[in-house]
């Protein structure tokens, strides 16, 4: 089976900013996930040709497509505000393509109604962008894109405009569409939960560089880095300063007053760094109200005082703090201002969110213990950032 | 060739309007690309003749236009015609004069086009010159009437540059400015009047159409 594919490795400079990039995205979705100004917008527009690249290749469906104009590139972009035609109606403008393909009358017009017909804008066909509502106007986007057949879509935050609750909605049909048209597509998005359902991978990028490409859940039970770590995952993984210890059977995790363990022969590459300091990562999930543990898994415990808990239903998120000065890598301060934390008041504590059962009892300034699963844990490499697997 | 009054001025005006349409497209079309090289030196060009004292512009094109002159020498050599102290020169002069004016509105109407709108019909198969015909243009056509209206007004009241390159012949170059001139000199007072009152709707109703298609755009815009 030929499969669509587009593939490149390419790198662009400019006033203050490099991207460099490698990265091939056969069928289905690919994720382009990243923080505000990481070039992922970038990255999308020079695959459609609509930014030059300075160095580099990049083909489309097997053909080099560096010289190629954007308009015989054979891909379909859908834009964040949409970029409908206001002086054309709905049909013109997702027959605009067709138009400027030569086909006849009754083709476009048999194009455009199935195209209309799969996105339930049947009877919109005659107004102008301005008389339809956000969520309408996305799929008259999508209808555009749809009726060229291309090789690929790329989409460029589509559902960034859309109200909260419509956005939901418009996520499942896309992802629905998608499945339908089984057309290779990139998809940049700020939005994590955008990023995790809708593409059948995920590719984070960070200040113009790729950091990882996976499965959602590859990226989220084995990130490589401490970015891609923080970065995935709601609320974000927690992370702190430890000192290795390594005995026999057992690796002795220390920070601050508390020590955990893990298994030596699970974590060979963790024993290098005997003595030494890495950043030890735990997700909020990786913590559970000892009450309510199956102390097989959780076999470890951590004194804590709560400070607040979050009640959420379905959960309950405890923060606590432990008087160990933070982690503050480059990639955490990243992380942090992108989500508009001000991390010039990081202070002197460490922060800790854990996830506990939603019937646990705990209330605010108790003293408890909570279990710890430490097959779950994560550990970094303080200065490069990356995991050590 | 004699020509009423009011039918010389509004052929000058118009011919000077249209001479003047495709270059304005082209430099806006040009400075709209980011990147464009030149560019300062484009926009003092374009603007320079609103700077000057249209004397100097008549001077300036008289020099160039003459019998001797650059393009006047070349034009008497291959069709054997002087166009100093004619029709032809007093649209030329009231072209370059008005051509700031009507550039500088046609720019902003280009600019005006969001770009998205640009790249996305790049994106679908449409080349620059196709995204131009069928998107920019239909977008900023307002902005380009309005910027045109402009110039005309601005080419209808032309007299400092016209009175040196194409003199003030009666029924020959004789725009209303400049019969407005001659019978200010001549004191004939009830004459000069008139022509102003003429001259006053002519401006008027272009101006009121100018503002009519400037504020349904911002209408347009915010919906």
């Amino acid at each position: 089976m030929n499969q669509p594919l587009v593939e490149f490795s390419i790198s662009k400079f400019y006033e203050g900013f490099s991207l460099e990039c490698e990265a091939n995205f056969t069928n289905g979705v690919t994720a382009l996930f990243g923080t505000s100004g990481s070039g992922k917008t970038t990255l999308l527009r020079m695959v459609a040709g609509l930014e030059d690249i300075t160095e580099g290749e990049i083909s489309i469906g097997e053909k080099i497509v560096n010289e190629v104009a954007p308009k015989d590139r054979d891909i379909a972009m859908v834009f964040q505000n949409y970029a409908l035609y206001p002086h054309m109606s709905v049909y013109d403008n997702m027959a605009f393509s067709l138009k400027l393909r030569k086909l006849s009358k009754s083709e476009i017009d048999e194009k455009v109604k199935e195209a209309a017909k799969i996105l339930e804008i049947g009877e919109l066909l005659e107004r102008k962008p301005k008389a339809l509502s956000g969520g309408q106007r996305q799929r008259v986007a999508m209808g555009r894109a749809i009726v060229r057949n291309p090789e690929a879509f790329l989409m460029d935050e589509p559902l960034s405009n859309l109200d909260a609750k419509l956005r939901v909605q418009m996520r499942a049909e896309l992802g629905q569409l998608h499945t339908q048209l089984e057309t290779t597509t990139l998809y940049v998005t700020h939005d994590q939960v955008e990023a995790m359902t809708m593409g059948d991978r995920v590719a984070v990028i960070r200040k113009g560089e790729l950091q990882q490409i996976d499965t959602p859940r590859e990226i989220y039970l084995y990130p490589k880095n401490i970015f891609v770590a923080g970065f995935i995952g709601s609320p974000s993984m927690n992370f702190v300063y430890a000192t290795v210890k390594v005995s026999s059977k057992n690796i002795t995790l220390t920070f601050g007053e508390d020590s955990i363990k893990c298994n030596a022969d699970e974590n060979k590459k963790l024993k290098e760094f005997d003595g030494q300091e890495i950043v030890l990562g735990i997700r909020p999930e990786a913590f559970e109200d000892s009450n309510y543990a199956n102390s097989k898994e959780f076999s470890e415990k951590l004194n804590i005082g709560v400070s607040l808990i979050e009640q959420l239903g379905s959960d309950s998120y405890i923060h606590f703090y432990k008087d160990i000065k933070p982690v503050q890598t480059e990639a955490i301060e990243e992380i942090l201002a992108d989500e508009g934390e001000d991390i010039s008041v990081l202070g002197d504590e460490t922060k800790f969110i854990a996830r506990v059962n939603p019937n646990s009892v705990v209330k605010e300034g108790d003293k408890i213990t909570l279990a710890i699963d430490p097959s779950k844990l994560h550990y970094f490499d303080p200065v490069s950032g990356n995991a050590i697997v | 060739m004699t020509f009423t009054l009011i039918e010389l001025t509004l052929r000058v005006a118009i011919l000077a309007t249209l001479i003047n349409l495709p270059l304005a497209l082209a430099v806006s079309w040009y400075l709209a690309r980011r990147h464009a090289p030149g560019r300062f030196l484009i926009e003092v060009l374009v603007s320079l003749p609103l700077a000057l004292p249209p004397v100097s512009i008549g001077f300036f094109l008289l020099l160039l236009l003459g019998r001797e002159g650059l393009i006047g020498a070349v034009l008497v050599k291959l069709f054997a015609v002087d166009v100093v102290f004619t029709w032809i020169a007093a649209t030329i002069a009231a072209a370059v004069v008005s051509f700031p004016l009507m550039a500088r509105a046609v720019m902003v109407a280009m600019a005006g086009v969001d770009r998205r709108l640009e790249m996305a019909a790049r994106s679908l198969g449409a080349s620059r010159w196709r995204v131009l015909v069928t998107i920019t243009l239909p977008l900023a056509y307002r902005g380009i009437l309005a910027g045109m209206l402009l110039g005309f007004v601005r080419a209808l009241s032309e007299f400092g540059a016209t009175i040196v390159v194409a003199g003030n012949i009666e029924g020959k170059t004789q725009t209303l400015p400049l019969a407005i001139y001659t019978s200010v000199m001549l004191r004939d007072d009830n004459q000069a009047l008139i022509l102003i009152v003429v001259s006053i709707i002519l401006a008027a109703v272009t101006l009121a159409v100018h503002n009519w298609l400037l504020t349904r755009d911002a209408v347009e815009k915010s919906l």
